[in-house]
């Protein structure tokens, strides 16, 4: 029977909550790596039990942590004591280095700023290699391992997509979303805060910023920059990798030739800020996103929390409120934290700043807490297991 | 030996439990006792200094005999209450909270 592994990272530790088809019974473990941000754990589609976990701290840095059994346990990759006499051993998988010139990109102030390596933000492990991930960073860059996560590279290109006139949001300056195309490997989609979209045709060699259509009248002197804009999430479907859908800062936004022109899908809802979007495991025109009040105020509108949905791609929407708080919520949702399932009804996930992970079966038209009271939630991944 | 105390977050990634202890060849510098507990648990790589400059991480602070040994040069030697193994080494998390 199949099965379903919500990997959940937040503020405090990771956990996994795990729940047959039905998805009704949960069982809980963690807190794994307690204490320590988890910014983000994504399993290999390729090997379901390889998953990696992006493990950090303001005091100690970076530690990418992997499992081999599911989550059950871990190691990190590069953390072997040496074998051989006088061999030192490198303890590479903790370490991000910028390839070449560091360069600077630009400050809160205006002013030019150097790169500086805070920690990974996402990894997007390859839909066919488990020793192949994808890892992005702030400050924003991208770098790959094949190893394992025993070593990692930078892939120079995408900083050299105009990186000098990049910017951190608020958050800072983080590359978030990895999108791989499942049609096509040398193509990959990145988007980072405040610099935009980009994509590469090349497996990540070079890259071009992919912004056309984007405005952002209140953040930039020129609303329709080149880079510059907020993006906040991008999400594809498989069965149609050309087809594109974004929350921006403020708009939610739509492609339908792999981003190079952006229009519009907002529609009728109550407020077009926010941070996650998904799409439907088996419509690819079903897509969610979770409105949040504003960029000031970030919590959801009347204190309501809503997933809101379209089934026309956009444009069309309407609110999902049976079983969330529909008074005195004041959580976010951040980008990381929505995931769906491929089970025949399809279930869509979201975990809050307050702590809550919350599951819908039926594909967001009823939902329930699967736990109420974890540390913040940073990311929520799914893995749909036979 | 050299006696070593990590701070909590960093026993865990070692796995280790209570204090390193650690044979460090003469001269006993701080950046010879760091070299040795990177050495005996590479994952601690990148979490005390940097990978590629070795500079100390900012909230990162040494003590020794009651004395803050944090902006003093990696080849300063520690004292000799550490090299003889009486006093330990304390590598520490610097104070946060409120």
């Amino acid at each position: 029977m199949s099965s379903v592994r919500v990997l959940v990272g937040t503020k405090k530790g990771a956990f996994i909550l795990a729940a047959d088809a039905k998805r009704e019974q949960w069982e809980v473990s963690g807190p794994h790596f307690a204490g320590w941000e988890m910014y983000h754990l994504k399993g290999s589609p390729a090997d379901p039990n390889r998953i990696y976990a992006s493990h950090t701290s303001g005091w100690f840095g970076q530690i990418i942590q992997r499992s081999d059994d599911g989550g059950k346990t871990w190691s990190i990759p590069g953390g072997k004591q040496a074998r051989a006499p006088g061999e030192f051993p490198n303890g590479a998988s903790n370490m991000f280095v910028y390839e070449g010139e560091v360069g600077t990109h630009k400050w809160y102030d205006g002013t030019q700023h150097p790169w500086e390596f805070k920690r990974i933000w996402h990894l997007e492990p390859s839909l066919t290699d488990p020793d192949t991930v994808f890892a992005g960073a702030e400050d924003a860059g991208m770098f790959k391992t094949t190893d394992g996560g025993g070593t990692w590279r930078e892939l120079p290109g995408l900083r050299a997509a105009k990186g000098s006139l990049w910017q951190p949001g608020a958050g800072g300056m983080c590359l978030h979303t990895i999108v791989l195309d499942p049609s096509n490997a040398q193509r990959i989609y990145a988007a980072i805060s405040a610099a935009g979209a980009f994509r590469t045709d090349d497996g990540g060699a070079t890259w071009k910023p992919i912004n056309r259509g984007l405005k952002s009248a209140y953040e930039l002197p020129d609303p329709n920059a080149d880079v510059g804009h907020c993006v906040h999430r991008i999400a594809m479907h498989r069965s149609r990798p050309g087809v594109l859908f974004m929350q921006k800062h403020w708009d939610v936004m739509r492609s339908d030739n792999a981003g190079d022109m952006w229009y519009e899908v907002s529609g009728n809802l109550p407020t077009d800020f926010g941070f996650p979007i998904d799409v439907h495991a088996h419509e690819p025109e079903t897509i969610y996103v979770v409105p949040i009040k504003s960029d000031s105020e970030h919590f959801p509108p009347d204190g309501k929390l809503q997933v809101w949905r379209s089934r026309t791609g956009g444009n069309e929407w309407e609110p999902l409120t049976k079983g969330l708080p529909q008074e005195h919520c004041y959580v976010n949702v951040l980008r990381d934290a929505m995931a769906v399932d491929s089970l025949d009804s399809c279930g869509i996930y979201f975990g809050t700043t307050g702590g809550q992970v919350y599951v819908s079966a039926d594909s967001g038209d009823s939902w329930k807490a699967i736990v109420h009271d974890l540390p913040s939630v940073y990311s929520v991944e799914v893995q749909t297991l036979p | 030996m050299i006696r070593v105390v990590l701070p909590f977050h960093l026993r865990t990634i070692a796995r280790a439990e209570g204090e390193l202890s650690l044979a460090v060849e003469d001269p006993v510098t701080i950046g010879a006792v760091l070299d040795a507990v990177e050495s005996a648990h590479p994952a601690l790589r990148g979490t005390i200094r940097d990978h590629v400059t070795q500079k100390r991480r900012p909230f990162v602070r040494f003590y020794a005999c009651r004395e803050d040994l944090s902006l003093e040069p990696a080849d300063t030697r520690l004292p000799d209450a550490v090299v003889a193994g009486t006093e330990p080494f304390l590598i520490v998390g610097a104070m946060a909270g409120g």
